[in-house]
């Protein structure tokens, strides 16, 4: 089977992943969320791909953990704790859960993809180099509109975030 | 772990289905959050979990063949993700403000 560092990065991931589906405080699981993510960077430095570790480490537990801690305290608490979920919902929702990790999971054993791929002992082969050429060559296009896609959601998001009513108020004092 | 000619035997290294299988299992676990969570940001969580899970299958397949385009696609994938999560955290923002609640079943303007 795998080493001990895999599994202990798989441990860690996939447990900070249902700790944050079931922390019973939402600022628990935001951080839990975090940790989930880190190990996929984890993951990423196994994978021999350190440049997409170092961007995951920046975008989702840099940007994305902060924002998503500051919409929890933004939220009044009160809203957080109650959780209404039925029992009979949520014992369906976990049979769907180990019905879909059994039936694809069966499915990749199955597949055979491991003797394809046989290349995943050998040496590492792709290097920053060769991204940043695809990058500024070949998804030149689609480097660009990535990035008006993000200025464009980051614009959206602020003006669904602005609040009018309040905006006119301080108008009206001046 | 078979060992393969001309390939020398290192205990160090996993294979591409065990990157496969952790993929799966969190990908089963955002599916039971979407279904199973009344929360927004739970089910903003549990996007964000799918979507990592993706990209750890795009980076896995990038290692295996080998082929850089993968890691790029995952690079594309994280800086989008960013972006969807700025919107829907704002959404979230707007709706608690109109609604006080955080429920998805208290959302019910388009409902008659």
């Amino acid at each position: 089977m795998a080493d001990p560092i895999f599994i202990a990065v798989a441990v860690l991931t996939v447990g900070a992943a249902i700790i944050a589906l079931e922390a019973r405080e939402l600022i628990y699981g935001a951080v839990a969320l975090a940790i989930s993510m880190l190990g996929i960077a984890g993951f990423f430095l196994l994978l021999d791909a350190p440049f997409v570790a170092m961007f995951q480490i920046a975008v989702y537990v840099g940007a994305v953990a902060v924002l998503i801690i500051f919409t929890v305290m933004l939220v009044r608490t009160q809203a957080l704790f109650t959780t209404k979920e039925d029992k009979k919902r949520k014992s369906a929702g976990i049979a769907l859960m180990l019905i879909i990790m059994a039936s694809f999971g069966a499915l990749l054993i199955a597949s055979g993809l491991n003797g394809q791929f046989g290349n995943f002992g050998g040496s590492p082969t792709v290097n920053f180099k060769e991204i940043g050429k695809l990058m500024l060559t070949y998804y030149a296009p689609a480097l660009i509109i990535m990035g008006l896609t993000l200025a464009g959601a980051v614009i959206a998001a602020l003006a669904l975030a602005r609040r009018e009513d309040v905006e006119q108020q301080h108008e009206r004092a001046d | 772990m078979r060992l393969r000619a001309g390939r020398t035997w290192n205990n160090n290294m996993s294979e591409l289905i065990d990157f496969l299988i952790v993929s799966v299992v969190l990908v089963a676990i955002g599916i039971y959050g979407l279904v199973v969570k009344r929360n927004a940001i739970r089910m903003l969580f549990s996007i964000e979990i799918i979507a990592n899970a993706a990209n750890l299958t795009l980076v896995a397949f990038s290692r295996g063949l080998p082929n850089a385009q993968g890691q790029t696609f995952a690079l594309f994938s994280i800086a989008i993700a960013a972006a969807e999560v700025a919107v829907g955290l704002g959404l979230i923002i707007v709706a608690y403000r109109l609604y006080k609640e955080i429920d998805v079943a208290e959302f019910r303007s388009l409902r008659s």
